[in-house]
């Protein structure tokens, strides 16, 4: 009993642990796809600006708080930026523009490895760990989980209680008639992106006192940002929570049992045979909840 | 222009064998027909044939490696050009069947162990692709999905490689290597015990051009033909495709299966070219390139797809050398530039432009 007390506090945190990663990779992909139905693939680059944006800052003297808000604003701006220049022009062609963002990524992991070397120097975890029995967690790592759900409590008030957010799901339920009814559509795909971004740099700034800096860190991401998207769906909020919360449990459980390699493998699978039932992920399976009664 | 492209069809066939055999491999599918584009067709296979009695055998080498690459270039064309389907993991299969190649020839020894091997691994990248597209394409996600889908199980193969660096990673004599990358693998050699020929320096080239100018004109003749227009017909419009009457999700599944064993087959002339396969195959780097080089190209084209790969592989090798570290900052802006400028890619523009060139 003693022995296996510790073993399930360990898969709870460990849930805790997924659970957080899974959905601070996916969402800022998750609100870009959900608003556009883009999938950005410079995203892992966009984490990547939001780290390196905290690092270079915090070794720069700014205590860590103001560094990561500063990793997060130089992502928004970059975002922003990057939709006004390129990402607006391919509106309407939704998979060249995937191949757009694509090449935005190469130039990016390259373009940062050339000004800034292969690695930065790293920042170092905060906040020490909590002990229990023989085995100890990172706080800070716990820590991260709270911050998604605060991330997903504060979109939910945004896109609820925010004349932006009514008119953002306007928009995406009907473009034509919410620009007829006077919604500027183009400026709320372009709020959205910079959102998005925002996110993104968000899980950069976040992460980045827990991980080796270098110009291809974005890829570690991407993987779980992919697949928390495809079983979510399309809607932002209920799919990447409940995405989050599957996959959290699946990973969380072959990781513990198998290691780390079989939990991202448990990830995939999963997702391959999920979309064979529902191809229109979480979101779908609710949307037939709703018709069905 | 895409709309344009099921309209009349003269498929009566004017008297002669080589007329017959002409009207199969020309359509609306395909540029360059007609008696001057084949006279070029031919003279560009004599130069290439010839070319190993004029240069080192390092530069024949490193031709033969260009060629190689169109494998994987013309899968692509075939799956995402023609099909429509967004296949972002081609190099998967690429890789699968380069690592398959290496277990089986190191662990059967002699000639007949490189035949079987490349056998195996391109039977194996074709059950991969079969069972990747069974999930992705009869559970019928969109096209963004199989985008995500086919580049996500790339990245988890880059990991799952990557880690097998220990000593338990073997399977028989061949171990994997983890990042190191698998060594060792054999040349491909033909035939039996000591009469078997094993395919090597200018052999390579020859073995590369013959099975390329097979593909290509195989390719040919399968898009021009009655599956290469529901192929089509699903890159434009699956839905109208499907009330017509077509088994859509069967024709998907056969394409990607067949892009699968396509990119297969590169993939192990690429390990046997190498002696040498590592796990950079699946990363995200390289699965980039073929999207490069075949959007660059003119991916709704198979001679497109095929110059696109050439070139743009030897310009980045050219790049490498002089620029250095730039070579990818240049790649990924070659990239946007065709997208946003160039939506069709460099050679229908050209071919345009050519006398007697298609106007279509």
């Amino acid at each position: 009993m003693a022995a296996i007390l510790p073993q399930l506090l360990n898969l709870l945190l460990q849930f805790v642990d997924s659970f957080g990663f899974l959905v601070l990779s996916a969402i800022g992909l998750a609100i870009i796809f959900g608003m556009m139905g883009v999938i950005n693939l410079a995203h892992g680059e966009f984490i990547t600006v939001g780290a390196y944006g905290t690092a270079l800052s915090y070794h720069a003297g700014l205590p860590l708080p103001v560094a990561m808000l500063v990793g997060v604003g130089l992502t928004t701006v970059f975002g922003l930026v990057l939709e006004f220049t390129i990402i607006r022009r391919l509106y309407g062609r939704l998979l060249d523009s995937m191949v757009a963002t694509w090449g935005i990524s190469l130039i990016m992991i390259q373009g940062l490895r050339i000004v800034f070397g292969s690695s930065l120097s790293s920042i170092g975890t905060p906040l020490g760990s909590v002990q229990y029995g023989s085995f100890s967690y990172s706080t800070y790592r716990l820590l991260l989980a709270g911050a998604s759900l605060l991330v997903l409590g504060l979109l939910y008030w945004v896109f609820t209680s925010t004349e932006f957010g009514t008119r953002a799901r306007a928009t995406i339920q009907d473009e034509e008639m919410s620009r007829a009814l006077g919604t500027n559509t183009n400026r709320m795909y372009l709020l959205t992106f910079g959102i998005g971004s925002a996110l993104a740099g968000l899980t950069g700034a976040l992460y980045a006192p827990t991980m080796t800096i270098v110009p291809g860190m974005g890829s570690t991401f991407l993987v779980e940002a992919f697949v928390t998207v495809v079983v979510g769906g399309a809607s932002v909020l209920v799919g990447t929570t409940g995405a989050g919360l599957l996959l959290g449990f699946i990973n969380a459980a072959f990781s513990n049992l198998f290691g780390t390699f079989a939990g991202r493998m448990a990830l995939l699978v999963t997702t391959i045979l999920v979309i064979r039932a529902l191809p229109q992920g979480i979101t779908g399976l609710l949307d037939d909840v709703r018709g069905g009664t | 222009m895409g709309g344009e492209t099921t309209t009349t069809v003269d498929h009566s066939a004017p008297d002669g064998t080589l007329s017959r055999l002409r009207s199969r491999l020309e359509g609306p599918n395909t540029l360059g027909e007609g008696r001057a584009f084949w006279l070029g067709f031919t003279a560009l296979l004599g130069l290439l044939l010839v070319y190993p009695l004029f240069r080192s055998s390092y530069y024949v080498s490193n031709t033969a490696y260009l060629l190689v690459s169109a494998f994987l270039g013309l899968s692509l064309c075939l799956v995402w050009g023609y099909t429509g389907i967004f296949s972002f993991g081609q190099v998967a299969f690429y890789g699968i069947a380069g690592y398959t190649f290496g277990i089986v020839s190191i662990n059967v020894t002699g000639p007949v162990g490189t035949v079987v091997g490349l056998v195996v691994a391109v039977a194996v990248a074709g059950a991969f692709a079969f069972l990747v597209g069974y999930f992705m394409f009869y559970g019928g996600v969109s096209d963004v999905y199989v985008a995500i889908i086919t580049l996500a199980v790339t990245l988890v193969l880059n990991t799952f490689m990557g880690q097998t660096a220990g000593e338990a990673w073997a399977v028989g004599a061949a171990r994997l290597g983890g990042f190191n990358g698998m060594t060792e693998i054999p040349s491909l050699a033909l035939g039996v015990g000591d009469t078997a020929i094993t395919i090597t320096d200018a052999a390579f080239y020859y073995f590369v051009v013959g099975t390329l100018l097979v593909t290509y004109l195989g390719l040919r003749v399968l898009v021009n033909s009655d599956i290469g227009y529901v192929m089509v017909g699903i890159r434009e419009n699956q839905d109208r495709t499907e009330l017509f009457g077509y088994n859509t999700q069967k024709v998907k599944l056969g394409v990607f299966t067949f892009g699968g064993v396509l990119a297969g087959f590169g993939g192990v002339v690429y390990a046997s070219w190498g002696n040498y396969i590592d796990p950079s195959v699946f990363g995200i780097t390289f699965a980039a390139l073929p999207i490069i080089w075949v959007a660059t190209g003119g991916r709704k084209w198979l001679g497109g797809a095929i110059i696109g790969t050439f070139a743009v592989t030897f310009v980045s090798q050219k790049l490498s050398v002089f620029g250095g570290q730039y070579s990818l900052v240049i790649l990924g802006a070659l990239l946007l530039f065709v997208i946003l400028v160039l939506p069709e890619g460099f050679v229908p523009q050209l071919a345009r432009r050519l006398p007697g060139g298609d106007e279509s």
